[in-house]
């Protein structure tokens, strides 16, 4: 019988509510396997343990007086630390905000509690989102689970590697450029990216908010649909917050792809695709196929440029964005601040942001600046618009969009960190959703040397049961996601 | 050779732009960090935009608005909870003028 950390979301609720556990025992055992493996992993940055268990005492007697309780009652759920929570530190994993408590809660943390999710804690991240592999925390790496010599992902590093390793059954994480479904990808659980605008953004710490979304992150689809429905919906504290029809995503999961016309972009399969992986997805489109859906070859010319349209507008966004650490109404400020203000701000951000993200601020503040304006980030917003109506022709033709979600397997902790250039080029792949705005997920779709391989599955604007159906259809006729990793 | 997008010299006029202090080791190795990125930006010349609309945004929202309202807002001890340094009901600024 598998341990009460093991389970799944749905199975924990099954058993809480059958009266075979208590949210406590569920909420416990769950910390247990923390305290047992977090010194190898360094999956979070901070953990509520007592709060949480007092959250899941109170389900407890609200089940034990009949009381009705909410779509997660008892579930264990992880949070990334660039999501405010109310009373609980949120760092973003970056020193600028190491002491910063959120003094109100993000909008998807309000329907969590409202639905009786509990709180376990803030997973670790690069820092500010920034980056593709969790080593640009100030916190130290997350590692990987099934080979702690390598990178998670990232940013979500923390809230993938979780999951795996029953550290929680649900997290949130934050997608940009793929931060949700690279890590996904990276530790063999499934991450769901929403199309832009369908999760409130509200208390999200903003990097590039024209392309950011909230997601989910679970231990197999039907957990990822559940927490999709609790999280999505309209939100009037967020300007950017779709008006869409709400959806009860479990309820839309079919175990079949029969009649699903599935488009596979040649370019995602481009220069610098390991032959490993292009295998390993290729069999899961043959699986697809076998299963009752047509593949069809197809070409999104403009793909081969939104890598570099996305780290213009990313940066760009960024400087911005993160215009605010000044270090005054809240961040990391310097103790000898006599100077003028111009040198305690540059002080301050020069010590509370690591590297990457001075980096990003300074090259995004260049292609804002006048006379490289129009040469940079108009020119990558109009690659952009090239970009979606690219998308939009070949969602008259295909159903989903299937390809590799990470071009190559899990690097070694410290390999591209020196060289920015070529960890961007890690995310080739999972950028373009971000820039069309479109709900994409990464399921796991083999191993390959014992490092997990994912499949990412696209699908038109608000269109998310589509990648759902499709990842539950090939997750139910395969046996991947019942491998774990052996970690002790 | 590669073109040169960025001298030294530039780095440190734009993070200063940014109000971003570096040392002398970093601007160097941010410049030649920035030339190779920029280098690798030009790929998005090859593009013909000639007549295309740039995408700010891809939702077609508008001036989302609310009504003018007086809501419950911060209580002044909590908005200023996070700030490393204050006085009375201040946040301390360095020296401006």
């Amino acid at each position: 019988m598998p341990k009460l950390q093991e389970l799944t979301a749905r199975e924990t609720i099954q058993k809480i509510q059958g009266n075979e556990a208590t949210a406590e025992e569920c909420v416990h055992a769950v910390f247990e396997t923390i305290h047992r493996l977090e010194d190898k992993i360094n999956a979070y940055v901070t953990l509520t343990e007592e709060e949480a268990l007092k959250k899941a005492k109170q389900i407890d007697r609200k089940l034990s007086e009949g009381k009705p309780v909410g779509k997660l009652a008892g579930v264990a759920v992880a949070v990334k630390d660039a999501i405010c929570t109310q009373g609980i530190a949120t760092t973003c994993s970056s020193r600028m905000l190491k002491n910063f408590v959120p003094p109100y809660d993000a909008t998807v943390i309000e329907r969590i509690k409202r639905e009786d999710g509990v709180i376990i804690g803030k997973t670790n991240m690069d820092e500010f989102a920034m980056g593709s592999s969790t080593e640009t925390s100030h916190f130290g790496p997350t590692r990987n689970p099934w080979d702690m010599s390598r990178v998670p992902g990232g940013s979500s590093g923390g809230s993938a590697a979780c999951i795996v390793t029953d550290e929680a059954v649900l997290a949130l994480g934050t997608d940009t450029g793929g931060s949700i479904r690279c890590p996904a990808s990276y530790c063999s659980v499934v991450g769901l990216k929403p199309t832009y605008g369908l999760v409130s953004r509200y208390g999200l710490i903003a990097y590039a908010n024209s392309l950011e979304q909230i997601g989910p992150m679970a231990k197999d689809v039907y957990d990822c649909a559940l927490f999709l429905t609790v999280i999505a919906g309209h939100d009037p504290k967020d300007g950017t917050s779709v008006k869409a029809v709400p959806k009860d995503y479990t309820e839309l999961l079919k175990n079949s792809v029969e009649g699903f016309r599935i488009g596979v972009p040649r370019e995602f399969f481009g220069e610098g695709t390991s032959d490993a992986v292009e295998k390993q997805v290729w069999k899961g489109i043959h699986k697809l196929e076998e299963l009752g859906a047509t593949y069809e070859e197809t070409s999104l010319p403009t793909l081969e440029h939104s890598l570099a349209a996305y780290y213009i507008v990313a940066m760009s966004e960024a400087s911005s964005n993160l215009a605010r650490y000044d270090g005054l109404r809240y961040g990391y400020r310097v103790e000898k601040d006599d100077g003028d203000w111009a040198t305690v701000y540059s002080r301050n951000r020069r010590i509370g942001f690591g590297t990457e993200v001075r980096r990003r601020i300074i090259l995004g503040t260049y292609a804002l600046s006048a006379g490289y304006y129009s040469k940079y980030y108009l020119k990558a917003l109009k690659v952009r618009t090239l970009i979606r109506n690219n998308f939009e022709e070949a969602f008259k033709k295909f159903d989903v969009l299937v390809g590799p979600t990470m071009p190559f397997p899990p690097f070694k902790i410290g390999e591209k960190i020196e060289d920015p250039l070529a960890l961007y080029m890690s995310d080739v792949d999972t950028v373009a959703a971000n820039l069309a705005g479109l709900p994409a997920i990464s399921v796991p779709c083999g191993f390959t040397d014992g490092l997990p391989v994912g499949m990412q599955i696209m699908a038109p604007p608000l269109r998310e049961e589509l990648t759902l159906q499709a990842a539950y259809t090939f997750e139910q006729n395969t046996s991947y996601r019942n491998r774990k990793p052996a970690v002790k | 050779m590669k073109r040169k997008h960025l001298s030294k010299k530039e780095v440190e006029h734009i993070a200063w732009l940014a109000h971003i202090e570096l040392s002398d080791k970093e601007k160097t190795l941010f410049t030649e960090q920035f030339n190779e990125i920029l280098d690798y930006f030009k790929k998005i010349d090859e593009v013909d935009t000639e007549g295309v609309e740039p995408t700010y945004h891809v939702l077609d929202l508008k001036n989302v608005s609310r009504k003018d309202k007086t809501e419950p807002s911060l209580p002044t001890e909590e908005a200023l909870r996070n700030a490393p340094k204050k006085e009375k009901k201040f946040i301390k600024a360095p020296r401006i003028v």
